[in-house]
């Protein structure tokens, strides 16, 4: 609640256009960092010479070149795609909620993806054999956004009463919902044969290993739209931080912000989950980077969280697939790694804000 | 390396489309026309021998690779191809469900041979349109199997006539090995493999490899209610009466040793815990499905018939 509605030290905090600048200045050297690492060796020079033979369009491509244009590219913009995606995600619960614990785990929106990934790794080819023939990987992407965006019609109709919506009431739907996937995924993980099981271990794990540009194309379009929305809430929420009241009163329709908030947060994690599988901590906490370096300014955060979460993304992934190469770490352990210490850092240098 | 016609249609057809459509087109057609322009994989071949660089994503397939003596042309292998020891030198992929695209194609193979259960299934597909050949191969625990992969190994090394004579010699020792089990007199001995490498201990109902070993070996798998490894209580073991336990070296190890094993609660209500009746192989060896099945065929059933 502090990190929100504490106004203290605003004097000393960056500007927004400075902090906004910044975040770009990260995404774009993360791009570029990304770019040039992994297992197979293309460096920033041979990247310039791919720019150059790009741009004639019949020349013989090499096989770096295949490389990058098929399999590292469309991965480095799924990590800034998703990273963007959780990062505002984040962002929008914690306004919205006006709580910083807030998270899209929290009112059960990965919880339900994950059951249905689940559901279709260990279900699939035995309940829906044709469908499962027909849609082959899209049936774990589909069912998995199809998950995340069932709970949050659950969440959302629990929390509704007369005519409101109660975020406690959200809120607690949400830790139910959690602990039924829990319970489901474990029952899964019960029926599972071994080989379902690693997989499922896998996805759990998340990764942006599987990155075709089919699928990358579609979830940048959803997440592109999810944040162009987004980020129009920010003067609404700025006004809700004062008390729904108080917003009610400076004419803001809070029920309308609320569900706004909602359906992108479902639109966008449930994408993103879809195509990459459970990344964890970048919704919580590049909000919370964001907000100590440069206030609760909303118009600040939500853009600001999306940037630091594509670089938070896009660098544990440079990580995840050179540290073990030519095997490749589960992404899901780095983003923890690279964003816990950066977290705890910040808490560290700005302990009089929190 | 050749391409097949639908492919150079396709590539003629994609080459118009490119030509003649807008911005659109272009950016779908292109990833394939810019792979039909060029392969990699035939730039990489190794240049002394001009024999097919392999990644072998699977125990069992290792093995028949250093068995037909084309290690040569092996540049990386999975975290499961642990024999024989020099397998542990080439650089490894990671899990054979875990495999990376960018790390396999920077061994800058010609062949991916992997059995079907390797994935994800992503980046197999991104392997693929990079020019690399994968070949899957179908595991259905039988001795077919093995068959099967010594001619695909074999053909995907550029290696026939090695793969050939391997193949006689291991369908000789197939055929003495039967005989052997065949002639084999008294009541078939009822066996429970205990997979516990860790945490919970797991056996192994019909459909698994275990139960292929047991009845190859001329045991009876004491376990008939499921398919697959199943966590078991230990009532239910006892209603299974197994008249011996087979483990893997493995699995000993990690309890601690064989009396820590015994140790097990699950165990006590069974026969072979009375008579302390307990059988322990290495577990790649025990259910790798190589070229080494024969022999650990013929030791099983030596081990049935002794312990």
């Amino acid at each position: 609640m502090t990190a929100v509605l504490s106004h203290k030290g605003a004097a000393v905090r960056m500007p927004r256009s400075m902090v906004l600048g910044l975040g770009s200045v990260l995404v774009v050297v993360s791009l570029l960092v990304s770019s040039a690492r992994g297992a197979y060796a293309i460096s920033l020079s041979d990247l310039w010479d791919m720019l150059n033979s790009l741009l004639a369009w019949d020349a013989q491509r090499s096989s770096a070149e295949l490389v990058f244009l098929h399999i590292r590219l469309p991965r480095l913009v799924l990590g800034l795609v998703a990273g963007a995606g959780l990062g505002l995600a984040g962002a929008l619960m914690q306004g919205m909620f006006r709580n910083p614990l807030a998270d899209p785990g929290l009112i059960g929106v990965s919880a339900g993806a994950a059951l249905a990934a689940a559901m279709a790794i260990v279900l699939g080819a035995a309940w829906f054999p044709s469908l499962s023939n027909t849609l082959g990987s899209w049936m774990l992407v589909c069912s998995a956004f199809a998950g995340g965006l069932l709970v949050t019609i659950v969440i959302y109709g629990l929390a509704q009463s007369e005519g409101e919506t109660r975020v406690g009431m959200m809120l607690l739907a949400g830790i139910a919902m959690n602990a039924l996937g829990g319970a489901g995924l474990g029952y899964l993980t019960f029926l599972a044969t071994d080989e379902q099981l690693r997989s499922l271990q896998f996805w759990l794990l998340g990764s942006l290993g599987g990155a075709r540009w089919s699928a990358v194309a579609l979830i940048a379009a959803i997440v592109a739209a999810c944040i162009a929305a987004g980020l129009r809430l920010a003067r609404p929420l700025n006004a809700m931080a004062l008390g729904e009241a108080q917003a009610t009163l400076l004419g803001v329709d809070v029920e309308r912000v609320k569900r706004q908030a909602v359906v992108i947060t479902a639109l966008s994690v449930g994408a993103v989950t879809a195509s990459t599988g459970m990344i964890g901590f970048i919704g919580l906490v590049a909000p919370h980077c964001v907000r100590l370096i440069a206030g609760p300014d909303q118009r600040v955060v939500l853009a600001g969280s999306a940037m630091l979460g594509a670089a938070l993304v896009l660098l544990a992934d440079s990580v995840a697939r050179t540290i073990v190469q030519p095997a490749e770490l589960p992404l899901g352990v780095l983003t923890a790694f690279v964003g816990v210490p950066v977290f705890l850092l910040l808490l560290r240098t700005f302990k009089g804000r929190v | 390396m050749s391409y097949p016609l639908s492919t150079m249609q396709r590539r003629t057809v994609l080459r118009q489309a490119v030509a003649i459509g807008g911005v659109l087109s272009a950016s779908a057609a292109l990833p394939s026309l810019a792979l039909a322009q060029s392969n990699p994989a035939s730039a990489s071949r190794s240049a002394k021998n001009g024999l097919p660089r392999i990644v072998s994503v699977n125990g069992a397939i290792t093995e028949v690779i250093y068995a037909l003596g084309a290690q040569a042309q092996l540049v990386g292998t999975d975290t499961t191809s642990l024999y024989p020891e020099a397998a542990l030198a080439t650089p490894k992929v990671g899990y054979m469900r875990q495999l990376s695209a960018e790390g396999l194609l920077s061994l800058k193979p010609d062949v991916l041979l992997a059995t079907s259960d390797a994935g994800p299934p992503a980046v197999l597909d991104q392997v693929r349109s990079a020019g690399v050949k994968v070949e899957m191969m179908e595991s259905d625990h039988t001795w077919g199997e093995v068959q099967r992969l010594v001619t695909v190994v074999g053909n995907a090394a550029a290696q026939q006539a090695r793969a050939k004579a391997l193949l006689a010699d291991l369908n000789a020792q197939w055929a003495a090995t039967q005989k052997l089990v065949a002639a084999a007199r008294g009541p078939k001995r009822r066996v429970l493999f205990i997979l516990a490498h860790s945490g919970t201990p797991q056996v192994s109902g019909s459909k698994t490899g275990a139960d292929a070993l047991i009845r190859f070996a001329g045991g009876v798998n004491a376990i008939d209610g499921f398919a697959g490894y199943r966590p078991m209580t230990a009532e239910a073991m006892a209603v299974a009466a197994p008249d011996l336990i087979l483990t893997t070296t493995q699995g000993i190890t990690a309890a601690g040793g064989i009396d820590k094993f015994w140790a097990r609660p699950e165990l006590e209500l069974t026969p072979a815990y009375r008579n302390r009746v307990l059988v322990h192989m290495d577990a790649l060896e025990l259910l790798g499905f190589g070229p080494r099945l024969p022999a650990t065929v013929a030791t099983l059933h030596r081990r049935l018939l002794t312990a």
